[in-house]
């Protein structure tokens, strides 16, 4: 590559960074409309302080566990097999050289995804989770949990599966399905089952109650903002991780764009089939499972089989959201686990279905029973010493009143003052 | 219950991780799949534990 080329790679690149908060913008708002009007404005207020925390925690500590690709790490040579599994220098960015090079970049690219992932949580913990404790968990998640995985799946082990293991080309996770939304989703889970349903979300019979988001309009919105902001975290992800060449972003850009519309439109289908009218909500939870499920294999895989991946992770981020709700009793008022966790999972097994390289399937399925099997008991059990300490929910006072005039003493909507318990089963 | 579903979680993902060390071709793949399986009968249990918790709480 020549100098030239590798300039104009880095500007492109910087710039589909750019867009990437467009992806935290609309996730923030997503959260926000799908919950209820009295907690408006800590949803906003929460997704601002955490992706602060979650920024300062990456520089500090996040980037130094992670490492730059090629930078020094620890690895356990086992036999003839070197398992490389935690970076060891850059804490505060100490010798990351701002010069536009790719490891700059990375570091840029860092921080806005360990943002992006510190959103998730606030999703399915929403309208009951304490704002100093959910900047105290994503001290842990920024911290610790992302970056360990990031440097597993970028850097470390997983991705070295081929040389180690002959499985494929690695462990292929190029837009962060497994980094970035099935760690969040997964802690998410972690808290949606720590904190408990909502007051009133339950029967006494153990049915649930519908809990109507307030403003579909930011909901949707949201989704528009976030498919700006994963065009430009696919492709970046493709150069920076994935290492490949700079024309790549035009299959990943196209690839995520085909997975996003089939998905939304097969749970538009879904629910026009089962309640008679497409569901706003749940068809935005489709739109945005297509936009994860996009990212493992943003390039890699073909646009059909995108398409069929946009398809699939639609008709199951469904079925997951009822599962969920109705089997588990898990309250998860914004669909995060199911979009983040399950569609995410489906995306990096689509990898390995659809990309068709020989032991790819198997480097998946070690990806995934990573997450499942290490990273899910890790972020729990953080969570719950952390619980120990501080409580994580809000008291019964307090959720009754509405986050908004609990923990902020303001409302969002403050002329349309209306606190009734209108959705809280008697 | 739900420290067992931990604990199973955990013991699938070795199962993984010993099997990356120590086995290669069809071997490999089996133990893979074995350790997956594991893993989603701890997540069963972990699950079934908060459903319990839920129902309590409702």
């Amino acid at each position: 590559m020549t100098a030239g080329t590798t300039e104009s790679t880095s500007l492109l690149c910087l710039a589909f960074i750019l867009l990437v908060p467009f992806a935290i913008a609309g996730l923030a708002l997503i959260n926000t409309g799908l919950g209820r009007s009295r907690s408006a404005a800590h949803a906003m207020t929460s997704s601002l302080c955490v992706v602060s925390v979650a920024v300062l925690v990456y520089f500090a500590i996040g980037f130094a566990i992670q490492g730059p690709h090629g930078s020094p790490s620890h690895a356990l040579q086992l036999g003839r097999k070197s398992f490389d599994w935690i970076g060891t220098d850059g804490f505060f960015f100490r010798g990351v050289r701002f010069d536009g090079s790719m490891p700059s970049l990375v570091v840029l690219l860092g921080l806005f995804s360990t943002g992006l992932t510190s959103l998730i949580p606030l999703g399915a913990a929403a309208e009951r989770w304490r704002l100093g404790a959910a900047c105290t968990s994503t001290l842990l998640t920024a911290g610790w949990t992302l970056p360990l995985f990031a440097h597993w799946a970028w850097n470390g082990w997983l991705i070295q599966l081929s040389a180690n293991a002959g499985l494929g080309s690695g462990f292929i996770d190029a837009g962060g399905s497994g980094v970035i939304q099935v760690t969040g989703g997964l802690t998410a889970l972690s808290l949606a089952w720590q904190l408990g349903p909502r007051r009133g979300k339950y029967s006494s019979n153990s049915m649930p109650a519908a809990i109507p988001a307030h403003n579909e309009v930011f909901v949707l919105f949201g989704c528009m903002l976030a498919w700006i902001g994963w065009l430009g975290l696919n492709s970046a992800g493709a150069i920076l991780y994935a290492g490949l060449p700079a024309e790549t972003p035009v299959l990943a850009v196209s690839n995520t764009t085909l997975s996003a519309t089939a998905s939304a439109l097969t749970a538009a289908g879904m629910t026009r089939v089962r309640f008679r009218k497409p569901d706003a909500s749940l068809i935005a939870n489709g739109w945005m499972a297509g936009l994860v499920a996009s990212s493992a294999g943003c390039a890699a895989l073909k646009p059909a089989t995108a398409i069929l991946t946009g398809l699939i992770a639609g008709a199951l981020v469904i079925l997951a959201i009822e599962f969920l709700e109705f089997t588990l009793k898990v309250d998860d008022p914004c669909g995060s686990i199911s979009v983040h966790a399950i569609a995410g999972i489906w995306g990096l097994l689509a990898v390995g279905i659809f990309t068709g390289v020989q032991g790819q399937f198997v480097a998946q399925l070690v990806g995934v029973a990573t997450l499942l099997g290490f990273v899910l008991p890790m972020t729990y059990g953080l969570n719950w010493v952390l619980g120990s300490f501080i409580s994580h929910r809000v008291s019964p006072e307090g959720e009754r009143q509405g986050m908004d005039l609990h923990e902020l003493g303001a409302d969002a909507y403050p002329e349309f003052v209306v606190h009734t318990d209108e959705f809280t089963q008697r | 219950m739900r420290l067992g579903g931990f604990l199973l979680l955990l013991s699938g993902w070795g199962i993984v991780v010993a099997a990356l060390l120590l086995l290669h071709g069809g071997a490999l793949s089996a133990f893979i799949l074995a350790g997956l399986a594991v893993e989603i009968l701890g997540l069963a249990l972990v699950a079934k534990s908060h459903v319990a918790v839920s129902e309590d709480n409702g």
